[in-house]
Protein backbone atom coordinates (compact mmCIF):
# COMPACT_ATOMS: atom_id res chain seq x y z
CA UNK A 1 0.00 0.00 0.00
CA UNK A 2 2.95 2.36 0.58
CA UNK A 3 5.45 3.39 -2.11
CA UNK A 4 9.09 2.31 -1.87
CA UNK A 5 10.04 5.88 -1.01
CA UNK A 6 7.58 5.99 1.87
CA UNK A 7 8.93 2.69 3.16
CA UNK A 8 12.50 3.97 2.80
CA UNK A 9 11.76 7.10 4.85
CA UNK A 10 9.77 5.06 7.34
CA UNK A 11 12.52 2.49 7.78
CA UNK A 12 15.41 4.96 7.78
CA UNK A 13 13.92 8.24 8.86
CA UNK A 14 16.18 11.25 8.32
CA UNK A 15 16.76 13.90 10.97
CA UNK A 16 14.99 12.26 13.89
CA UNK A 17 15.41 14.03 17.20
CA UNK A 18 15.27 17.40 18.85
CA UNK A 19 17.39 20.54 18.51
CA UNK A 20 18.46 22.08 21.77
CA UNK A 21 17.84 25.82 21.84
CA UNK A 22 15.94 25.55 18.56
CA UNK A 23 15.10 28.81 16.84
CA UNK A 24 11.59 27.57 16.17
CA UNK A 25 9.43 24.66 17.34
CA UNK A 26 6.10 23.68 15.80
CA UNK A 27 3.60 20.97 16.66
CA UNK A 28 0.47 19.81 14.86
CA UNK A 29 -2.01 16.99 15.24
CA UNK A 30 -3.34 15.36 18.38
CA UNK A 31 -3.39 11.93 19.86
CA UNK A 32 -7.09 11.37 19.21
CA UNK A 33 -6.51 11.32 15.46
CA UNK A 34 -3.40 9.24 15.98
CA UNK A 35 -0.79 11.67 14.66
CA UNK A 36 1.38 14.25 16.41
CA UNK A 37 4.31 15.88 14.61
CA UNK A 38 6.84 18.15 16.22
CA UNK A 39 9.41 20.04 14.14
CA UNK A 40 12.53 21.83 15.44
CA UNK A 41 14.33 24.48 13.34
CA UNK A 42 17.73 26.13 13.31
CA UNK A 43 17.76 29.33 11.22
CA UNK A 44 20.77 31.35 10.14
CA UNK A 45 20.31 34.61 8.22
CA UNK A 46 16.86 33.63 7.03
CA UNK A 47 18.07 30.21 5.83
CA UNK A 48 16.99 26.98 7.51
CA UNK A 49 20.24 25.26 8.42
CA UNK A 50 18.89 22.31 10.39
CA UNK A 51 15.55 20.59 10.94
CA UNK A 52 14.72 17.72 13.25
CA UNK A 53 11.45 15.96 14.00
CA UNK A 54 9.68 13.78 16.47
CA UNK A 55 6.49 12.05 15.40
CA UNK A 56 3.84 9.86 16.98
CA UNK A 57 1.92 8.28 14.15
CA UNK A 58 1.56 5.76 11.40
CA UNK A 59 3.99 4.92 8.60
CA UNK A 60 2.80 7.86 6.50
CA UNK A 61 3.19 10.31 9.37
CA UNK A 62 6.76 9.24 10.03
CA UNK A 63 7.72 9.21 6.33
CA UNK A 64 6.25 12.66 5.61
CA UNK A 65 8.00 14.09 8.69
CA UNK A 66 11.30 12.67 7.52
CA UNK A 67 10.76 13.95 3.97
CA UNK A 68 9.85 17.47 5.01
CA UNK A 69 13.05 17.81 7.01
CA UNK A 70 15.07 16.89 3.92
CA UNK A 71 13.10 19.29 1.76
CA UNK A 72 13.37 22.22 4.18
CA UNK A 73 17.07 22.14 4.98
CA UNK A 74 18.88 24.81 2.93
CA UNK A 75 15.70 26.67 2.02
CA UNK A 76 14.95 30.27 2.93
CA UNK A 77 12.06 30.90 5.26
CA UNK A 78 9.94 32.11 2.34
CA UNK A 79 10.75 29.03 0.26
CA UNK A 80 9.92 26.79 3.20
CA UNK A 81 6.60 28.53 3.70
CA UNK A 82 5.77 27.75 0.08
CA UNK A 83 6.21 23.99 0.72
CA UNK A 84 2.84 22.25 0.81
CA UNK A 85 1.64 18.94 2.22
CA UNK A 86 0.87 18.01 -1.37
CA UNK A 87 4.51 18.64 -2.41
CA UNK A 88 5.71 16.43 0.47
CA UNK A 89 3.45 13.54 -0.53
CA UNK A 90 4.46 13.94 -4.18
CA UNK A 91 8.13 13.78 -3.20
CA UNK A 92 7.28 10.42 -1.60
CA UNK A 93 5.65 9.20 -4.83
CA UNK A 94 2.22 9.65 -3.29
CA UNK A 95 0.36 8.34 -0.25
CA UNK A 96 -2.65 6.03 -0.06
CA UNK A 97 -5.87 8.04 -0.43
CA UNK A 98 -7.02 7.48 3.15
CA UNK A 99 -3.73 8.92 4.45
CA UNK A 100 -3.93 12.21 2.55
CA UNK A 101 -6.07 14.02 5.07
CA UNK A 102 -5.01 12.44 8.36
CA UNK A 103 -1.28 11.79 8.18
CA UNK A 104 -0.11 14.36 5.67
CA UNK A 105 0.60 17.21 8.08
CA UNK A 106 4.36 17.57 7.87
CA UNK A 107 4.39 20.89 5.96
CA UNK A 108 1.88 22.27 8.47
CA UNK A 109 4.24 21.34 11.30
CA UNK A 110 7.11 23.06 9.48
CA UNK A 111 4.99 26.19 9.01
CA UNK A 112 4.09 26.16 12.70
CA UNK A 113 7.79 26.02 13.55
CA UNK A 114 8.46 28.97 11.24
CA UNK A 115 5.61 30.92 12.84
CA UNK A 116 7.19 30.21 16.22
CA UNK A 117 10.58 31.35 14.94
CA UNK A 118 9.14 34.57 13.54
CA UNK A 119 7.32 35.25 16.79
CA UNK A 120 10.58 34.85 18.69
CA UNK A 121 12.72 36.94 16.37
CA UNK A 122 10.17 39.74 16.03
CA UNK B 1 12.79 -14.31 5.83
CA UNK B 2 10.93 -16.13 8.57
CA UNK B 3 7.15 -15.86 8.36
CA UNK B 4 5.38 -15.73 11.67
CA UNK B 5 1.62 -15.57 11.48
CA UNK B 6 0.03 -14.19 14.63
CA UNK B 7 -3.21 -12.91 13.13
CA UNK B 8 -5.39 -16.01 13.40
CA UNK B 9 -8.38 -14.01 14.66
CA UNK B 10 -8.39 -12.34 11.23
CA UNK B 11 -8.16 -15.58 9.31
CA UNK B 12 -6.43 -18.95 9.44
CA UNK B 13 -4.58 -21.00 6.85
CA UNK B 14 -6.63 -23.76 5.22
CA UNK B 15 -5.83 -27.05 6.93
CA UNK B 16 -4.17 -29.50 4.49
CA UNK B 17 -6.71 -32.23 5.30
CA UNK B 18 -9.50 -29.76 4.64
CA UNK B 19 -8.09 -28.86 1.25
CA UNK B 20 -7.69 -32.55 0.45
CA UNK B 21 -11.37 -33.35 0.97
CA UNK B 22 -12.42 -30.28 -1.00
CA UNK B 23 -10.45 -30.88 -4.18
CA UNK B 24 -12.64 -33.65 -5.65
CA UNK B 25 -15.56 -31.24 -5.54
CA UNK B 26 -13.71 -28.87 -7.83
CA UNK B 27 -12.23 -31.59 -10.06
CA UNK B 28 -14.81 -34.31 -10.42
CA UNK B 29 -18.04 -33.74 -8.57
CA UNK B 30 -19.50 -30.61 -10.10
CA UNK B 31 -23.19 -31.38 -9.63
CA UNK B 32 -25.80 -29.15 -8.07
CA UNK B 33 -26.89 -30.89 -4.87
CA UNK B 34 -30.50 -29.86 -5.55
CA UNK B 35 -30.58 -31.94 -8.78
CA UNK B 36 -32.15 -35.41 -8.77
CA UNK B 37 -29.81 -37.00 -11.33
CA UNK B 38 -26.47 -38.72 -10.79
CA UNK B 39 -24.46 -35.51 -10.84
CA UNK B 40 -26.57 -34.01 -8.06
CA UNK B 41 -26.69 -37.22 -6.07
CA UNK B 42 -22.90 -37.37 -6.11
CA UNK B 43 -22.68 -34.19 -4.04
CA UNK B 44 -25.86 -34.02 -1.98
CA UNK B 45 -24.57 -36.71 0.38
CA UNK B 46 -21.43 -34.72 1.00
CA UNK B 47 -23.46 -31.66 1.99
CA UNK B 48 -25.43 -33.73 4.51
CA UNK B 49 -22.26 -35.25 5.92
CA UNK B 50 -20.82 -31.75 6.41
CA UNK B 51 -24.04 -30.70 8.14
CA UNK B 52 -23.58 -33.55 10.61
CA UNK B 53 -19.95 -32.60 11.21
CA UNK B 54 -20.84 -28.98 11.92
CA UNK B 55 -23.77 -29.96 14.15
CA UNK B 56 -21.59 -32.34 16.17
CA UNK B 57 -19.06 -29.61 17.01
CA UNK B 58 -21.70 -27.40 18.65
CA UNK B 59 -24.05 -30.13 19.96
CA UNK B 60 -26.87 -29.29 17.55
CA UNK B 61 -29.08 -31.47 15.34
CA UNK B 62 -28.02 -31.51 11.67
CA UNK B 63 -31.39 -30.08 10.60
CA UNK B 64 -30.64 -27.00 12.71
CA UNK B 65 -27.58 -26.09 10.61
CA UNK B 66 -27.91 -23.72 7.65
CA UNK B 67 -24.91 -23.11 5.41
CA UNK B 68 -24.10 -19.49 4.68
CA UNK B 69 -21.36 -17.53 2.96
CA UNK B 70 -19.70 -15.78 5.90
CA UNK B 71 -20.08 -14.64 9.49
CA UNK B 72 -21.49 -11.29 8.47
CA UNK B 73 -24.28 -13.00 6.54
CA UNK B 74 -25.14 -15.09 9.57
CA UNK B 75 -25.31 -12.10 11.91
CA UNK B 76 -27.41 -10.13 9.41
CA UNK B 77 -29.74 -13.08 8.93
CA UNK B 78 -30.15 -13.76 12.65
CA UNK B 79 -30.85 -10.14 13.61
CA UNK B 80 -32.81 -8.86 10.62
CA UNK B 81 -34.63 -12.16 10.29
CA UNK B 82 -35.71 -11.98 13.93
CA UNK B 83 -36.66 -8.31 13.70
CA UNK B 84 -38.95 -9.06 10.80
CA UNK B 85 -40.37 -12.33 12.07
CA UNK B 86 -41.11 -10.97 15.55
CA UNK B 87 -42.09 -7.44 14.60
CA UNK B 88 -45.60 -7.97 15.96
CA UNK B 89 -44.14 -8.96 19.34
CA UNK B 90 -41.93 -5.96 19.95
CA UNK B 91 -39.28 -3.61 18.62
CA UNK B 92 -36.50 -3.74 21.19
CA UNK B 93 -33.13 -5.49 20.81
CA UNK B 94 -30.35 -5.71 23.41
CA UNK B 95 -26.76 -6.01 22.29
CA UNK B 96 -23.36 -4.73 23.44
CA UNK B 97 -20.97 -1.94 22.50
CA UNK B 98 -18.17 -4.40 21.71
CA UNK B 99 -19.87 -6.52 19.04
CA UNK B 100 -18.39 -7.08 15.61
CA UNK B 101 -19.49 -4.50 13.02
CA UNK B 102 -21.63 -7.24 11.41
CA UNK B 103 -23.87 -6.99 14.49
CA UNK B 104 -23.45 -3.29 15.34
CA UNK B 105 -24.10 -1.99 11.85
CA UNK B 106 -27.07 -4.32 11.42
CA UNK B 107 -28.56 -2.96 14.63
CA UNK B 108 -27.89 0.61 13.57
CA UNK B 109 -29.73 -0.12 10.33
CA UNK B 110 -32.72 -1.42 12.30
CA UNK B 111 -32.75 1.74 14.42
CA UNK B 112 -33.50 3.70 11.26
CA UNK B 113 -36.45 1.37 10.68
CA UNK B 114 -37.98 2.14 14.06
CA UNK B 115 -36.37 -0.47 16.31
CA UNK B 116 -34.97 0.52 19.69
CA UNK B 117 -31.54 -0.90 20.42
CA UNK B 118 -29.85 -1.04 23.81
CA UNK B 119 -26.07 -1.16 23.46
CA UNK B 120 -24.82 -2.46 26.80
CA UNK B 121 -21.61 -0.81 28.02
CA UNK B 122 -18.60 -2.79 29.23
CA UNK B 123 -16.22 -2.07 32.10
CA UNK B 124 -12.53 -1.24 31.75
CA UNK B 125 -11.74 -4.94 31.44
CA UNK B 126 -14.27 -5.18 28.62
CA UNK B 127 -16.79 -7.23 30.61
CA UNK B 128 -20.58 -6.93 30.84
CA UNK B 129 -22.70 -6.36 33.91
CA UNK B 130 -25.43 -9.00 33.69
CA UNK B 131 -27.64 -7.13 36.17
CA UNK B 132 -27.67 -4.26 33.69
CA UNK B 133 -28.55 -6.66 30.91
CA UNK B 134 -31.48 -7.97 32.89
CA UNK B 135 -32.61 -4.44 33.75
CA UNK B 136 -32.59 -3.49 30.07
CA UNK B 137 -35.23 -6.10 29.24
CA UNK B 138 -38.70 -4.68 28.52
CA UNK B 139 -41.97 -6.22 27.34
CA UNK B 140 -40.91 -5.09 23.86
CA UNK B 141 -37.60 -6.99 23.87
CA UNK B 142 -37.48 -9.57 21.08
CA UNK B 143 -33.77 -10.39 20.92
CA UNK B 144 -30.59 -10.44 22.97
CA UNK B 145 -27.43 -10.56 20.85
CA UNK B 146 -24.11 -11.04 22.65
CA UNK B 147 -20.91 -12.37 21.09
CA UNK B 148 -19.41 -15.52 22.60
CA UNK B 149 -15.89 -14.09 22.53
CA UNK B 150 -14.49 -10.78 21.39
CA UNK B 151 -12.30 -10.72 18.30
CA UNK B 152 -10.02 -7.91 19.54
CA UNK B 153 -9.47 -8.67 23.21
CA UNK B 154 -10.38 -12.36 23.26
CA UNK B 155 -12.70 -11.72 26.21
CA UNK B 156 -15.14 -14.59 26.75
CA UNK B 157 -18.68 -13.57 27.68
CA UNK B 158 -20.78 -15.62 30.12
CA UNK B 159 -22.99 -17.10 27.44
CA UNK B 160 -24.59 -19.76 29.64
CA UNK B 161 -25.67 -17.12 32.18
CA UNK B 162 -27.00 -14.83 29.46
CA UNK B 163 -28.85 -17.79 27.95
CA UNK B 164 -30.43 -18.43 31.34
CA UNK B 165 -31.57 -14.80 31.59
CA UNK B 166 -33.01 -14.97 28.07
CA UNK B 167 -34.86 -18.17 28.95
CA UNK B 168 -36.23 -16.65 32.16
CA UNK B 169 -37.92 -13.88 30.17
CA UNK B 170 -38.69 -15.99 27.11
CA UNK B 171 -36.50 -13.87 24.84
CA UNK B 172 -34.66 -15.10 21.80
CA UNK B 173 -30.84 -15.24 22.14
CA UNK B 174 -28.34 -14.85 19.30
CA UNK B 175 -24.57 -15.19 19.66
CA UNK B 176 -21.82 -14.40 17.20
CA UNK B 177 -19.52 -17.32 18.01
CA UNK B 178 -17.13 -16.75 15.12
CA UNK B 179 -14.11 -16.39 17.44
CA UNK B 180 -15.18 -18.97 20.01
CA UNK B 181 -15.82 -22.01 17.82
CA UNK B 182 -12.72 -24.17 17.56
CA UNK B 183 -11.03 -22.45 20.51
CA UNK B 184 -13.57 -23.20 23.26
CA UNK B 185 -16.12 -25.93 23.85
CA UNK B 186 -19.35 -24.60 22.32
CA UNK B 187 -22.61 -26.31 23.26
CA UNK B 188 -25.74 -24.63 21.93
CA UNK B 189 -28.02 -26.61 24.23
CA UNK B 190 -26.14 -25.83 27.42
CA UNK B 191 -25.87 -22.18 26.36
CA UNK B 192 -29.56 -21.88 25.61
CA UNK B 193 -28.98 -20.02 22.35
CA UNK B 194 -31.53 -19.90 19.54
CA UNK B 195 -29.18 -18.56 16.88
CA UNK B 196 -25.42 -19.00 16.60
CA UNK B 197 -23.04 -17.96 13.84
CA UNK B 198 -19.74 -19.59 12.97
CA UNK B 199 -17.31 -18.91 10.15
CA UNK B 200 -15.19 -21.42 8.25
CA UNK B 201 -12.05 -19.41 7.62
CA UNK B 202 -11.45 -18.84 11.33
CA UNK B 203 -11.07 -22.58 11.88
CA UNK B 204 -9.00 -23.83 8.97
CA UNK B 205 -11.71 -23.96 6.29
CA UNK B 206 -11.58 -21.60 3.31
CA UNK B 207 -13.15 -18.15 3.10
CA UNK B 208 -16.70 -17.89 1.78
CA UNK B 209 -18.43 -20.44 3.96
CA UNK B 210 -19.99 -20.51 7.41
CA UNK B 211 -22.97 -21.82 9.29
CA UNK B 212 -25.96 -20.44 11.09
CA UNK B 213 -27.46 -22.58 13.82
CA UNK B 214 -31.22 -22.06 14.02
CA UNK B 215 -32.77 -23.86 16.97
CA UNK B 216 -35.71 -25.99 15.96
CA UNK B 217 -38.93 -23.96 16.04
CA UNK B 218 -37.24 -20.55 15.75
CA UNK B 219 -39.22 -18.40 13.33
CA UNK B 220 -36.78 -16.48 11.15
CA UNK B 221 -37.39 -14.51 7.96
CA UNK B 222 -34.84 -15.44 5.29
CA UNK B 223 -32.29 -12.87 4.19
CA UNK B 224 -32.19 -14.11 0.60
CA UNK B 225 -35.34 -14.82 -1.38
CA UNK B 226 -35.04 -17.46 -4.05
CA UNK B 227 -34.88 -21.22 -4.31
CA UNK B 228 -35.86 -23.74 -1.67
CA UNK B 229 -32.32 -24.68 -0.62
CA UNK B 230 -31.63 -25.25 3.07
CA UNK B 231 -35.34 -25.98 3.64
CA UNK B 232 -36.27 -22.53 2.47
CA UNK B 233 -34.09 -20.88 5.06
CA UNK B 234 -31.29 -19.77 2.75
CA UNK B 235 -31.71 -19.53 -1.02
CA UNK B 236 -28.77 -19.87 -3.38
CA UNK B 237 -26.85 -22.76 -4.88
CA UNK B 238 -24.62 -24.43 -2.32
CA UNK B 239 -20.90 -23.65 -2.16
CA UNK B 240 -20.30 -27.41 -2.27
CA UNK B 241 -16.51 -27.55 -1.91
CA UNK B 242 -16.55 -24.86 0.78
CA UNK B 243 -19.25 -26.67 2.74
CA UNK B 244 -17.35 -29.96 2.52
CA UNK B 245 -14.26 -28.12 3.78
CA UNK B 246 -16.22 -26.54 6.63
CA UNK B 247 -17.47 -29.95 7.69
CA UNK B 248 -13.96 -31.38 7.78
CA UNK B 249 -12.62 -28.33 9.60
CA UNK B 250 -15.33 -28.73 12.26
CA UNK B 251 -14.52 -32.41 12.65
CA UNK B 252 -10.81 -31.61 13.10
CA UNK B 253 -11.57 -28.73 15.45
CA UNK B 254 -13.60 -31.05 17.65
CA UNK B 255 -10.99 -33.80 17.62
CA UNK B 256 -8.10 -31.48 18.54
CA UNK B 257 -9.94 -28.86 20.60
CA UNK B 258 -8.36 -29.68 23.95
CA UNK B 259 -4.78 -30.13 22.72
CA UNK B 260 -4.91 -27.09 20.40
CA UNK B 261 -6.31 -24.88 23.14
CA UNK B 262 -3.64 -26.05 25.60
CA UNK B 263 -0.87 -25.49 23.05
CA UNK B 264 -2.02 -21.98 22.14
CA UNK B 265 -2.64 -21.14 25.78
CA UNK B 266 0.87 -22.09 26.84
CA UNK B 267 2.48 -20.06 24.05
CA UNK B 268 0.11 -17.12 24.48
CA UNK B 269 0.91 -16.99 28.19
CA UNK B 270 4.61 -17.07 27.42
CA UNK B 271 4.25 -14.25 24.90
CA UNK B 272 2.08 -12.22 27.25
CA UNK B 273 4.36 -12.57 30.24
CA UNK B 274 7.44 -11.99 28.10
CA UNK B 275 6.09 -8.73 26.70
CA UNK B 276 4.79 -7.51 30.07
CA UNK B 277 8.23 -8.13 31.56
CA UNK B 278 10.34 -6.74 28.72
CA UNK B 279 8.45 -3.67 27.52
CA UNK B 280 7.72 -0.96 30.10
CA UNK B 281 4.68 1.36 29.91
CA UNK B 282 2.35 -1.19 28.42
CA UNK B 283 -1.33 -1.80 28.98
CA UNK B 284 -3.04 -5.15 28.61
CA UNK B 285 -6.42 -4.73 26.91
CA UNK B 286 -9.07 -7.22 27.95
CA UNK B 287 -9.69 -9.24 31.07
CA UNK B 288 -6.55 -9.53 33.22
CA UNK B 289 -7.54 -13.10 34.15
CA UNK B 290 -6.20 -15.26 31.32
CA UNK B 291 -8.95 -17.82 31.91
CA UNK B 292 -11.50 -15.21 30.91
CA UNK B 293 -9.94 -14.72 27.48
CA UNK B 294 -9.63 -16.98 24.45
CA UNK B 295 -6.55 -19.16 24.81
CA UNK B 296 -4.96 -17.69 21.67
CA UNK B 297 -5.51 -13.95 22.07
CA UNK B 298 -3.38 -11.15 23.45
CA UNK B 299 -4.12 -7.45 23.02
CA UNK B 300 -1.65 -4.97 24.39
CA UNK B 301 -0.97 -1.24 24.01
CA UNK B 302 2.47 0.29 24.06
CA UNK B 303 2.37 3.87 25.32
CA UNK B 304 3.77 6.72 23.18
CA UNK B 305 3.68 4.87 19.84
CA UNK B 306 1.08 4.23 17.17
CA UNK B 307 -0.07 0.76 16.11
CA UNK B 308 0.31 0.85 12.36
CA UNK B 309 3.94 1.93 12.51
CA UNK B 310 4.60 -0.93 14.92
CA UNK B 311 2.85 -3.41 12.59
CA UNK B 312 4.94 -2.21 9.65
CA UNK B 313 8.10 -2.67 11.66
CA UNK B 314 7.07 -6.16 12.77
CA UNK B 315 6.12 -6.99 9.19
CA UNK B 316 9.72 -6.27 8.18
CA UNK B 317 10.70 -9.14 10.48
CA UNK B 318 8.02 -11.31 8.89
CA UNK B 319 5.73 -11.03 11.90
CA UNK B 320 2.03 -10.61 11.08
CA UNK B 321 -0.15 -9.07 13.80
CA UNK B 322 -2.97 -6.53 13.82
CA UNK B 323 -3.88 -3.24 15.46
CA UNK B 324 -6.83 -1.23 16.73
CA UNK B 325 -5.29 1.94 15.36
CA UNK B 326 -7.44 4.15 13.15
CA UNK B 327 -4.81 3.78 10.45
CA UNK B 328 -5.56 0.10 10.10
CA UNK B 329 -9.34 0.38 10.33
CA UNK B 330 -9.85 2.64 7.33
CA UNK B 331 -11.55 5.24 9.53
CA UNK B 332 -10.36 8.18 11.62
CA UNK B 333 -11.38 6.56 14.87
CA UNK B 334 -9.43 3.88 16.67
CA UNK B 335 -11.14 0.59 17.56
CA UNK B 336 -14.67 0.88 18.95
CA UNK B 337 -13.85 -1.96 21.35
CA UNK B 338 -11.01 0.04 22.90
CA UNK B 339 -13.33 3.05 23.04
CA UNK B 340 -16.03 1.03 24.81
CA UNK B 341 -13.44 -0.06 27.39
CA UNK B 342 -12.44 3.59 28.01
CA UNK B 343 -8.89 2.93 26.84
CA UNK B 344 -7.18 6.32 26.58
CA UNK B 345 -7.21 7.35 22.92
CA UNK B 346 -3.48 7.34 22.18
CA UNK B 347 -3.26 3.89 23.80
CA UNK B 348 -6.16 2.74 21.65
CA UNK B 349 -4.20 3.84 18.59
CA UNK B 350 -1.32 1.68 19.79
CA UNK B 351 -3.34 -1.41 20.67
CA UNK B 352 -1.73 -4.45 19.08
CA UNK B 353 -3.31 -7.87 18.79
CA UNK B 354 -1.38 -11.11 18.62
CA UNK B 355 -3.65 -14.08 17.88
CA UNK B 356 -2.01 -17.49 17.83
CA UNK B 357 -2.97 -20.61 15.95
CA UNK B 358 -2.47 -24.33 16.30
CA UNK B 359 0.55 -23.97 13.98
CA UNK B 360 2.29 -21.36 16.12
CA UNK B 361 5.59 -22.64 17.46
CA UNK B 362 7.76 -21.92 20.47
CA UNK B 363 10.40 -20.50 18.09
CA UNK B 364 7.83 -18.05 16.69
CA UNK B 365 7.14 -16.71 20.16
CA UNK B 366 10.83 -16.57 21.07
CA UNK B 367 11.54 -14.56 17.93
CA UNK B 368 8.78 -12.05 18.67
CA UNK B 369 10.08 -11.63 22.20
CA UNK B 370 13.56 -11.14 20.79
CA UNK B 371 12.70 -8.33 18.35
CA UNK B 372 9.66 -6.61 19.87
CA UNK B 373 11.24 -4.66 22.76
CA UNK B 374 13.84 -2.95 20.55
CA UNK B 375 11.23 -2.25 17.87
CA UNK B 376 8.96 -0.53 20.38
CA UNK B 377 11.92 1.41 21.77
CA UNK B 378 12.98 2.59 18.32
CA UNK B 379 9.53 4.08 17.70
CA UNK B 380 9.45 5.58 21.18
CA UNK B 381 12.75 7.32 20.53
CA UNK B 382 11.03 8.96 17.57
CA UNK B 383 7.89 9.94 19.48
CA UNK B 384 7.24 13.42 20.89
CA UNK B 385 5.11 11.81 23.61
CA UNK B 386 7.99 9.79 24.98
CA UNK B 387 10.23 11.18 27.68
CA UNK B 388 8.84 14.66 27.25
CA UNK B 389 10.19 15.80 30.61
CA UNK B 390 12.91 17.42 28.57
CA UNK B 391 10.53 19.80 26.87
CA UNK B 392 7.49 21.63 28.15
CA UNK B 393 4.99 19.34 29.80
CA UNK B 394 2.07 18.63 27.56
CA UNK B 395 -1.34 17.49 28.63
CA UNK B 396 -1.18 14.48 26.33
CA UNK B 397 2.01 13.07 27.85
CA UNK B 398 0.58 13.54 31.30
CA UNK B 399 -2.49 11.55 30.31
CA UNK B 400 -0.39 8.80 28.83
CA UNK B 401 1.82 8.67 31.90
CA UNK B 402 -1.16 8.18 34.17
CA UNK B 403 -1.87 4.68 32.83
Amino acid sequence: MYSDKVMDHFTNPRNVGEIENADGVGEVGNASCGDIMKIFLKVDENVITDVKFKTFGCGAAIATSSMVTEMAIGKTIEEALALTNQAVSEALDGLPAQKMHCSNLAADALHEAIKNYRGKSA
Amino acid sequence: MKRIYLDNNATTPVHPEVLEVMLPFYRDFFGNPSSVHWAGREVSGAIEKAREQVAALINAAPAEIVFISCGSEGDNHAIKGTAEALRDKGNHIITTTVEHPAVLETCKGLEKKGFNITYLPVDRDGMLNLAELEKAITDQTILISVMWANNETGNIYPINEIGAIAAKYGIRFHTDAVQAVGKLPVDVQKAGVHLLVLSGHKIGAPKGVGALYIKRGTRLTPLLDGGHQERGRRAGTHNVAGIVGLGKACELAGEHLVENAAHMRRLRDKLEQGILDAVPDNKLNGHPDRDRRLPNSLNISFAYIEGESLLLNLDMYGIAASSGSACTSGSLEPSHVMGAMCVEVSLAHSSTRFSLGAETTEEDIDFVLEVLPATVQRLRDMSPLYDCKKTEPCEMCETVKRI
